[in-house]
C-alpha cells in the first residue's frame, strides 16, 4: 500500500506543477502584462519603467518567467494584492483557507454518512411508496438550479422565518472586546473536528478487529458514545465557547444548504449501486444460507456497494468546490471562493490567481485523502502490500 | 452514419441487415435501413415510456423547445410593434399602479410611505391616499403575463429568450463534448499502448481541474459568449470524464469477433474504429449527451449568475439582476423575478437528466425492473 500511496503523491506533485503551468500561460496570454498598469502613467520616466520592468522580471524570456512562477508558488510566494495593497496574497488566502475547510469538511461528511444510509435504506425497500418520494425529492434536490435554491434557502431560513443569520460570519456586536480573534476561535474549532474525525476513523478500524457482530456493535457504540461527549464538555467548559456558538449559529444555514444538494447526488448513486450490488449470487447465497435479512443489507450488499461510493468522491471534490463558492457568495461566508469572486470583480490578478491555486491544491489534497481512502477500503491494493 | 446511429447494439440487428440486404435485393438499402431504424426505434421507445419519470423529462423538453421557437414568432407578429417594451435586453416599459399611503409600510409592492409619496410628486401626502407611480418590478399584469424585472424589462420574453440561449449552449456543449469523447474514447481503447496511456492521463488531468473556478477566473479575463462557452465546456468535458467512461465501453466492443473478422477482410484500423466500434458506442454518447446538457446550463447559469459572461440575457442573469438590485430576500413577494428563472433552469436540466436516467435504463439491461 505504501508503494501505491508514493506513487499517487508522486502524480499528484506532477499534476499541481501540470495546473501550474494551465494557471501560468492562462495569465500569459492576455494581451500586455502587469507592468502596464504602471507603464501607462504618463508621470514616469522610461528608465523607471525599465527598472520596473527588470525587478519584475519581465524582461526575462517566458521559459524564465515560467520557473521563477513554479518557484515563487513553492515557496509559499504568491505575490501582493492589488486590492488590499500592503498585504501579501498569501497573508490573505491563509485567512480565509480554514472557512472554506471548514464548509467542505462538513458539508462533505454529512452529505456521505447521511446519504450514503438513505441509498442503502432505498435500494434495500425498493418499489414502496418510501423509495418513491426519497427517489423524486433526492432527483428534484439534485437537479435544482444550486444558487437559487440557496437564495431560496436564505429567504425562507433567514428572512421568512428570521431562524437563522443572513450570511456572514459573525456577529460583530458579540466581538466587540472578544479576547480572541475569529480566526483563533475558528481555527480552534475545526481542529477539534478534524480530531474528532480521526478519533471516529480510529475506533471503526480497532474495533473492526472484534469477531462477534453484537459485541463489536456495543464497543464502537459506548466509544463514539464517550467522544461526543468529550467533545461536548470541552466546548462548554473552555471560555470560548460563547464566541464558538456564535460562528457555528453563522454556519447552519450554508452547510445545510450545500450538504442537501451533495446529499441527494450520494442517496441516488448509493441506491445504483446497492441495486447492482443486490443482484450478485453472493447476496442470492446468502439468503440461501438463511443469513438475516438486516445482515445481508448491512454486511454483505452495503459494503461492497461503497466502493463505488468512494471512488464518486473524486468527481464529488469538483461539484462541492464550486457549491462552495456559490453558498460563499451567497451566505458572504469570507472563505475561498468569495476571496476569488471579490479579487475577479475588481481585476485584482494577483490574488485571484492565487486564489485558484490555493483551490486547486485543496482539490489536490482531497482527491489524495480519497486515495487513501479507496486504498484502505479495496482490499485487492491494501492486501498488495 | 446518421441512419445506423440509433440502433441499439443488440448484436442482431447489424446481421439482419445483411441478411435482409441479400434476401430483398429488389428494395433499395436505404428503404430498409430507414425501415430498421423505425422498428429500433419503436422498441427503444417502448422500453423507454416505461419510465414514466423519462416521459416527462421529454415533455419538459419538448415545453421548452416550444417556448424558444415562440419567441421569434411573438416578436414578428403580437409583439412587432412594441420591440421598445417586451424587447429581452433593451425593452423597457413603466407600468402604472396604484400605491396606499401609510404609516408602517408592510408591503412595499401595494403601499408606501409619507416620503415616498412627497418624491412621487404629491407634496401634502395624507394616510389612506391613493397615489399612482410607475413601478419596475410590475407584478404580473394583463400587458406583461409574469411582470417586469427591476429595470422594466419583460419577464415572459427574458424566460423565452433565456430558452433559446440554454438550447444554443447545451446543443453546442454537448455535441462538441460527446463527439470529442466518442472519438478518443474510441482511439484510446482500439490502439491502447502509449495512446491509452496519453489520453487518459490527460482525462485524469482534466477531471481533476477545479472547473467553475478556473472558468470564473477566465470568465474575468476575457469575454467569453455562449458559444465559446460551449466549447470550452465541450472541449474540457469531452477530453475528461466523459472519454473515461466511453473508452470503457469501447473496450468492451473492441474485444467482440466482429472487429477480428472485419481485420480479416482486410479492414484498416481507420475502418474499424470509425464503422464498427463508434456506431457500438454512440448509444452510449447519446445518453451522455442528454447529462452534458445538465453539467453545461448549471455551469452558464451559475457565470451568469456572477455576472462574468458576456451574454445579452439568459436564465442566470435574470437571477443575477433580481440578486444585484436587492431582490434577493423579497421571496414570494416578488416571485416573479426569482422563480421563473429559476424553476427554468432547474426544469431544463432536471428534464435532460431524466431523460438521460431513462435511457441509461435502454441502454443498460442490468438497470431494468423487469
Amino acid at each position: 500500500m505504501a508503494r501505491y500511496l508514493v506513487n499517487r503523491i508522486l502524480q499528484m506533485l506532477l499534476l499541481f506543477v501540470l495546473f501550474l503551468t494551465i494557471l501560468f500561460f492562462l495569465l500569459n496570454a492576455q494581451p500586455g502584462d502587469i507592468s502596464a498598469q504602471f507603464i501607462g502613467n504618463p508621470d514616469i520616466p522610461p528608465e523607471a519603467k525599465e527598472i520596473l520592468r527588470r525587478q519584475l522580471g519581465l524582461d526575462q524570456s517566458l521559459f524564465v518567467q515560467y520557473l521563477f512562477y513554479i518557484k515563487n508558488v513553492f515557496t509559499g510566494n504568491l505575490g501582493v494584492s492589488f486590492s488590499q495593497y500592503p498585504r501579501s496574497v498569501a497573508d490573505i488566502l491563509l485567512t480565509a483557507l480554514p472557512r472554506t475547510i471548514y464548509l467542505f469538511l462538513s458539508a462533505t461528511i454529512l452529505a456521505y454518512v447521511v446519504g450514503f444510509q438513505t441509498g442503502k435504506l432505498v435500494a434495500w425497500k425498493r418499489g414502496t411508496a418510501t423509495e418513491r418520494v426519497t427517489m423524486v425529492g433526492s432527483i428534484m434536490l439534485y437537479t435544482v438550479f444550486y444558487p437559487w435554491f440557496a437564495i431560496l434557502m436564505l429567504w425562507y431560513f433567514g428572512s421568512q422565518l428570521g431562524w437563522f443569520p443572513l450570511g456572514k460570519f459573525l456577529d460583530p456586536t458579540k466581538w466587540f472586546d472578544a479576547p480572541y480573534t475569529a480566526n483563533q476561535v475558528f481555527n480552534a474549532m475545526l481542529l477539534s473536528i478534524f480530531l474528532a474525525l480521526v478519533v471516529v476513523v480510529a475506533i471503526f478500524y480497532f474495533t473492526g478487529k472484534i469477531e462477534e457482530y453484537r459485541q463489536r456493535l456495543i464497543v464502537r457504540r459506548v466509544l463514539l458514545a464517550v467522544t461526543a461527549v468529550v467533545l461536548i464538555v470541552y466546548w462548554m467548559i473552555t471560555p470560548m465557547s460563547p464566541f464558538a456558538v456564535d460562528i457555528a449559529y453563522h454556519t447552519v444555514l450554508p452547510v445545510t444548504t450545500l450538504t442537501l444538494v451533495f446529499y441527494a447526488g450520494i442517496t441516488l448513486l448509493t441506491r445504483s449501486s446497492m441495486l447492482e450490488t443486490l443482484r450478485e449470487d453472493y447476496i442470492f447465497t446468502a439468503r440461501a444460507k438463511g443469513v438475516p435479512e438486516k445482515i445481508i443489507r448491512d454486511r454483505h450488499a452495503a459494503r461492497n456497494a461503497l466502493l463505488p461510493v468512494t471512488t464518486s468522491f473524486v468527481l464529488a471534490i469538483a461539484f462541492v468546490i464550486g457549491g462552495g463558492i456559490v453558498t460563499e457568495s451567497i451566505f458572504s461566508w469570507p472563505g475561498l471562493g468569495l476571496t476569488l469572486l471579490g479579487a475577479v470583480t475588481v481585476e485584482d490578478v494577483p490574488l485571484a490567481m492565487g486564489a485558484l491555486v490555493m483551490i486547486g491544491v485543496l482539490a489536490l489534497i482531497a482527491h489524495l485523502v480519497a486515495d487513501i481512502l479507496y486504498a484502505f477500503l479495496d482490499p485487492r491494493i491494501r492486501v498488495q502490500a | 452514419m446518421t441512419e445506423v446511429r440509433d440502433r441499439k447494439p443488440e448484436g442482431e440487428s447489424a446481421t439482419d441487415a445483411d441478411l435482409s440486404d441479400i434476401q430483398v435485393p429488389d428494395e433499395s438499402l436505404f428503404k430498409i435501413r430507414l425501415k430498421l431504424l423505425w422498428r429500433s426505434f419503436r422498441r427503444n421507445w417502448a422500453l423507454f415510456s416505461r419510465n414514466r419519470l423519462g416521459v416527462l423529462g421529454v415533455v419538459i423538453v419538448l415545453f421548452f423547445g416550444f417556448l424558444a421557437m415562440l419567441h421569434p414568432i411573438l416578436m414578428n407578429t403580437v409583439w412587432s410593434e412594441k420591440h421598445a417594451i417586451y424587447d429581452p435586453v433593451i425593452g423597457t416599459d413603466a407600468v402604472i399602479i396604484e400605491k396606499t399611503v401609510v404609516e408602517d409600510v408592510n408591503d412595499p409592492l401595494t403601499q408606501m410611505s409619507f416620503t415616498e409619496a412627497m418624491i412621487a410628486g404629491e407634496f401634502f401626502p395624507e394616510e389612506g391616499m391613493i397615489i399612482e407611480v410607475s413601478i419596475a418590478p410590475a407584478p404580473p399584469n394583463k400587458d406583461h403575463y409574469l411582470g417586469t424585472d427591476p429595470f422594466g424589462r419583460d419577464i415572459l420574453s427574458q424566460l423565452m429568450f433565456g430558452a433559446r440561449a440554454a438550447f444554443t449552449l447545451g446543443v453546442i456543449a454537448a455535441v462538441s463534448a460527446v463527439v470529442l469523447a466518442t472519438i478518443v474514447g474510441s482511439v484510446a481503447a482500439f490502439y491502447g499502448g502509449w495512446v491509452d496511456t496519453w489520453l487518459m492521463r490527460q482525462a485524469d488531468l482534466i477531471l481533476l481541474l477545479p472547473l467553475l473556478p478556473l472558468l470564473i477566473v477566465i470568465g474575468s479575463f476575457w469575454d467569453i459568449g455562449l458559444v465559446q462557452l460551449g466549447i470550452m465546456i465541450g472541449i474540457l468535458s469531452g477530453l475528461g470524464g466523459t472519454a473515461i467512461i466511453l473508452k470503457s465501453q469501447a473496450l468492451s466492443v473492441k474485444v467482440k469477433p466482429f472487429n477480428d473478422a472485419a481485420r480479416v477482410a482486410g479492414g484498416s484500423s481507420r475502418h474499424i474504429i470509425v464503422r464498427h466500434v463508434i456506431p457500438n458506442v454512440l448509444p452510449l454518447s447519446f445518453l451522455y449527451m442528454m447529462f452534458e446538457v445538465t453539467g453545461a446550463i448549471f455551469l452558464e447559469a451559475t457565470l451568469s449568475f456572477f455576472g462574468l459572461l458576456s451574454i445579452p440575457m439568459s436564465w442566470g442573469i435574470m437571477i443575477n439582476t433580481a440578486h444585484t438590485q436587492g431582490y434577493t430576500l423579497f421571496g414570494l413577494a416578488a416571485w416573479w423575478l426569482l422563480f421563473p428563472a429559476g424553476l427554468a433552469v432547474t426544469l431544463f436540466a432536471a428534464g435532460f437528466f431524466l431523460i438521460g436516467r431513462a435511457m441509461d435504463e435502454v441502454v443498460n439491461p442490468r438497470l431494468r425492473t423487469r
